[in-house]
């Protein structure tokens, strides 16, 4: 007995014609908005002298972190200088805030809504774990059929990947608001809107960072994913020393990875930090 | 008139509760519609009327579903059947953006857990009532302000909640509820969570709070004691329903029912009856009258006393059989021979501190007011009767 393969990729291939045939201005609309947006970010990284903006970060991390991580940022942002890689490191940057960005724009909004009703919660839930674990590399192949090469795809695709933690933990974040606290904030007249805003939001915000920064992490961890389809950026060098086989040019890159996945994540763990006053 | 009437209200929990209403009016019992219906009865037809001004308590067991009741009257609960009207408005029927606006003007609410927002300062938390209102922020920070200072925390208003204690953090929610001056204050077992020294002054000052504000205040508890303490009246609940309503003394003195007996007979009678409820009418006779009067007087009623009071009832003296005797031997004066030192007790003397007082005099102890007028006496035996649960207190006995 044998039963015909289903078909399960003609169908998936369809749908992506179809969507490309009939919701073509929509994904020139988002292409246009998110490579502004890259570019735009790209450039103010990039407009001032390297050694300006490495004393603005070392600034802004003693100002969040105090000297260790001044010291840290400014060392680990000199090498990446001085590897040659900073104007990579940049454009992979400006990806991962472009991504990073838009991952929290859509991803708390879904979040509250997912706090809010269950059934959002249940429909949006295995969503969220198809996304995380179907291969990156999967959906790359339709991002690229929709928005062709270059850096616009990366970011979609990085979007996806990431915006999964920033989802669960916006909505976990609230769900542990306490009830007694919903309760009261009930019992004096609030709206659903005061209550998410002078109430759940607030209390839910270190949990809902703690996501932000996942979200970021997995971004940065797109950026040699992305650079197969044309993404610029410090992940093209890595992908280019891995087929190389050029282990020294492969360590620089990474390297700089590494370095700035540390300042980012660092930085943002302690600005969810409350302060002690 | 009552600011608050509930008539037949129900709450039933589980799917279709609505099923259960009929049940409930066929008699059946809390268990009987667990077992077959397989839905929860919170609270089964509860009928009461609160006036406004009055410290209204329902008290009950855990599980009794007083706390249902409770967020039944503001709807944090939706009711399953019945009426709360408050005056005259039922708030059942509401539309959402009336029940908002009846819970923030005319309902305020003191949480057992506190239920303060703990990323927001002492102030802050006081505000929140106004704030979700629209009041603009002097306003309110002034508001606040005034609530904070009446419940004793003046100068704690920039701490966060938890930097203060237990009693100080309720004193919190007080003022929360306060701020918006509510017509009703819910206080849902505001006083449970803290300790017994800091409960008895968080009573005190309540009722100290009352005497100012003459708000109508809906107070929930499991403790008889504290129901006693500030109660107006009371209401004992038990498997959702109001087993009896009354005042402390009507509820000590005449329990509706087994249940309410058992609840109260433990309770020290003693830290709850007071002199009014033991005394009883004296026997008087006014100082112009002479000796004979007063023997005639004290045969005639079986007494071997009398109470010496004037026209506007002051209390004089008293005057024994002996020494009357005495008076009519010498041609003396009543004022002459009576004894102007007697042990006298306000009204309000609870009967544990009768006790001392009366073992070091064979006299009755005079019951008078703040103007010594004489309303009552009590004798000895009152006092062990009404200790014993045999307390039947004379019409004009009772305040």
């Amino acid at each position: 007995m044998s039963i015909p393969k289903l078909p399960l990729g003609k169908a998936v291939e369809w749908l992506e014609n179809w969507l490309t045939t009939y919701l073509g201005p929509l994904f020139d609309f988002i292409h246009a908005v998110i490579g502004g947006m890259v570019n735009g970010i790209e450039m103010a990284l990039t407009i001032l002298p390297a050694l300006v903006l490495i004393l603005i970060i070392t600034a802004l991390a003693y100002w969040i972190g105090k000297w260790r991580m001044a010291l840290f940022a400014l060392a680990g942002l000199l090498l990446i200088d001085n590897l040659g890689l900073w104007g990579p490191s940049m454009q992979s940057l400006a990806l991962v805030l472009t991504a990073s960005v838009l991952a929290v724009l859509i991803g708390v909004p879904l979040g509250v809504l997912c706090a809010q009703s269950t059934g959002v919660q249940n429909t949006v839930t295995p969503i969220l774990d198809f996304m995380q674990t179907m291969p990156a590399f999967v959906y790359l192949l339709p991002a690229v059929s929709f928005f062709s090469l270059g850096v616009v795809p990366g970011v979609i695709a990085s979007i996806i990947f990431a915006i999964p933690p920033t989802i669960r933990l916006t909505n976990l974040g609230i769900r542990q608001v306490s009830p007694e606290l919903v309760e009261a904030a009930d019992a004096f007249g609030s709206t659903a809107g005061q209550k998410l805003f002078k109430l759940q939001l607030p209390i839910a915000l270190p949990t809902i960072m703690a996501g932000i920064n996942q979200t970021i992490m997995l971004s940065l961890s797109m950026v040699v994913i992305s650079s197969m389809i044309g993404a610029q950026g410090v992940g093209a060098y890595v992908y280019r020393a891995v087929s190389q086989a050029k282990t020294g040019a492969g360590f620089e890159a990474g390297i700089a990875i590494v370095i700035i996945a540390i300042l980012l994540d660092r930085l943002t763990q302690k600005l969810v930090k409350p302060k002690k006053g | 008139m009552a600011i608050i009437e509930v008539k037949q209200l129900t709450k039933v929990f589980g799917h279709d509760a609505v099923r259960a209403l009929p049940l409930l009016a066929q008699g059946w019992s809390k268990e009987k519609i667990a077992r077959e219906a397989k839905l929860t009865v919170g609270v089964n037809r509860a009928d009461f009327r609160i006036e406004e001004g009055e410290i209204f308590v329902i008290m009950g067991l855990s599980g009794s579903g007083k706390s249902t009741l409770v967020r039944l009257l503001n709807r944090l609960i939706e009711p399953t059947g019945g009426q709360v009207l408050f005056r005259d408005k039922d708030v059942v029927k509401m539309n959402p953006e009336q029940l908002r606006q009846f819970r923030r003007k005319n309902i305020g609410m003191v949480f057992q857990k506190f239920a303060l927002f703990p990323h927001r300062t002492v102030l802050a938390n006081a505000e929140y009532g106004l704030e979700v209102q629209g009041v603009e922020k002097k306003e309110r920070t002034r508001l606040a302000m005034e609530a904070l200072e009446l419940v004793g925390l003046k100068g704690w208003e920039h701490h966060r909640p938890d930097q203060l204690s237990g009693g100080m953090q309720q004193r919190v929610g007080l003022a929360r509820g306060l701020a918006n001056n509510p017509d009703i204050l819910l206080m849902d077992e505001a006083f449970s969570a803290l300790d017994p020294l800091i409960r008895k002054d968080m009573q005190q000052e309540l009722l100290e709070l009352q005497s100012k504000m003459k708000k109508t205040i809906v107070f929930i508890t499991h403790d008889l004691d504290e129901a006693l303490r500030i109660g107006d009246r009371i209401a004992l609940m038990k498997d959702g329903v109001i087993v009896q309503i009354g005042t402390p003394e009507e509820i000590l003195i005449q329990p509706a029912n087994k249940y309410v007996e058992r609840f109260v007979e433990d309770v020290d009678l003693s830290k709850v009856l007071t002199a009014a409820h033991v005394m009883r009418q004296p026997e008087m006779i006014r100082p112009e009258r002479g000796p004979r009067v007063a023997l005639q007087l004290m045969r005639d009623s079986g007494v071997s006393s009398l109470y010496v009071a004037d026209k506007e009832m002051k209390l004089q003296g008293v005057v024994t059989a002996e020494d009357a005797a005495q008076a009519l031997k010498g041609n003396q004066s009543i004022l002459e021979v009576m004894r102007r030192e007697i042990p006298r007790v306000s009204p309000d003397t609870l009967l544990n501190d009768l006790f001392e007082l009366m073992s070091g005099t064979h006299l009755p102890v005079a019951v008078v007011d703040e103007a010594d007028k004489l309303k009552g006496i009590v004798i000895k035996g009152a006092v062990l009767s009404a200790l014993a649960g045999n307390a039947v207190p004379e019409g004009d006995g009772i305040r």
